[in-house]
């Protein structure tokens, strides 16, 4: 395997998805590749560090304002009928 | 190595259950689903938007359009996916609206075949986030993602972030399969580049340059 057709695995690779035979071709690469190695873990780290981030988490208090306001204008929109959305 | 395991959603066995019931005028089954899923479609706003005010109301335009379309929602996909396609579209409207000398498209063409291709190799500290303080990882992470093409950052968020898979991504962007993917493997190695800014090792007596 090329770096190149590496790229194009790494995707898949790293979701889990990639068939047997091409997963053992990519790891024997990575084995003795050293700069695809680095580019596969760096990678899955930030898939990692965004994943569990909690960025833009939505704090309790905003989130149950959120809720009435969205179920008070479904009232709303229940009493105007459908042409109103 | 091993490969990412996806964030699994709270339990999906139900919500077909809520939708038929809010169908029939059940809000409280409405709710229900608000309560379900208003995180994930705040997340998914903010990161699109890049902006909190936005955010809230793409959370309760997307809800609101959603009960108000109720009916016409086939129940072929899930419930999810169809409310994620409507807060994507609230959310990229907001975008335009703000940026109107930009094209904010999911379509846009990729400019060239090699702005992915990695050009920094250096490795990373064992754990590159323990570097920084919460407050400055998530200005961090803000900023970085910031700097992504909307179409990138949307199949980004939602596969990485929300874990859904890339027929349900697919799906909710109405993009193709290999679409999705190739945006995905674009906005994951454009990240991963960009975050090595902050995240890569440093030589010991090398000082923090």
């Amino acid at each position: 395997m090329k770096c190149s057709e590496f790229l194009t695995e790494l995707t898949s690779y790293l979701d889990g998805v990639l068939d047997e035979p091409t997963k053992v071709e990519l790891e024997n690469h990575l084995s003795w590749c050293h700069n695809c190695y680095v580019v596969c873990d760096t990678t899955k780290k930030t898939i990692e560090i965004y994943r569990d981030s909690q960025l833009y988490e939505l704090p309790e208090d905003l989130r149950s304002r959120l809720r009435s306001a969205i179920m008070s204008k479904c009232q709303q929109h229940k009493k105007r009928g459908p042409e109103s959305v | 190595m091993e490969t990412i395991q996806n964030k699994t959603e709270g339990p999906v066995s139900d919500e077909l259950t809520l939708v038929r019931a809010a169908k029939q005028g059940d809000d409280s089954a409405f709710e229900e689903l608000v309560r379900r899923y208003d995180r994930n479609v705040f997340r998914i706003a903010q990161h699109i938007t890049q902006n909190r005010e936005d955010a809230e109301d793409v959370v309760q335009e997307a809800f609101l359009k959603a009960y108000g379309n109720l009916a016409k929602f086939q129940e072929q996909s899930k419930f999810y996916t169809w409310l994620v396609r409507i807060a994507v579209n609230e959310a990229l409207m907001k975008l335009r609206r703000k940026k109107p000398e930009r094209t904010v498209s999911l379509d846009e063409e990729i400019k060239t075949e090699d702005d992915s291709l990695p050009r920094e190799i250096a490795d990373w500290s064992p754990n590159p986030e323990q570097q920084y303080n919460q407050a400055e990882l998530r200005e961090i992470l803000s900023k970085t993602i910031q700097g992504l093409p909307p179409g990138f950052r949307t199949v980004f968020v939602l596969r990485d972030v929300e874990g859904l898979s890339t027929e349900e991504t697919a799906a909710a962007l109405e993009l193709s399969v290999p679409a999705v993917k190739s945006r995905l493997l674009r906005a994951r190695l454009q990240l991963r580049e960009r975050l090595g800014r902050f995240f890569q090792k440093r030589e010991s007596g090398d000082g923090d340059q």
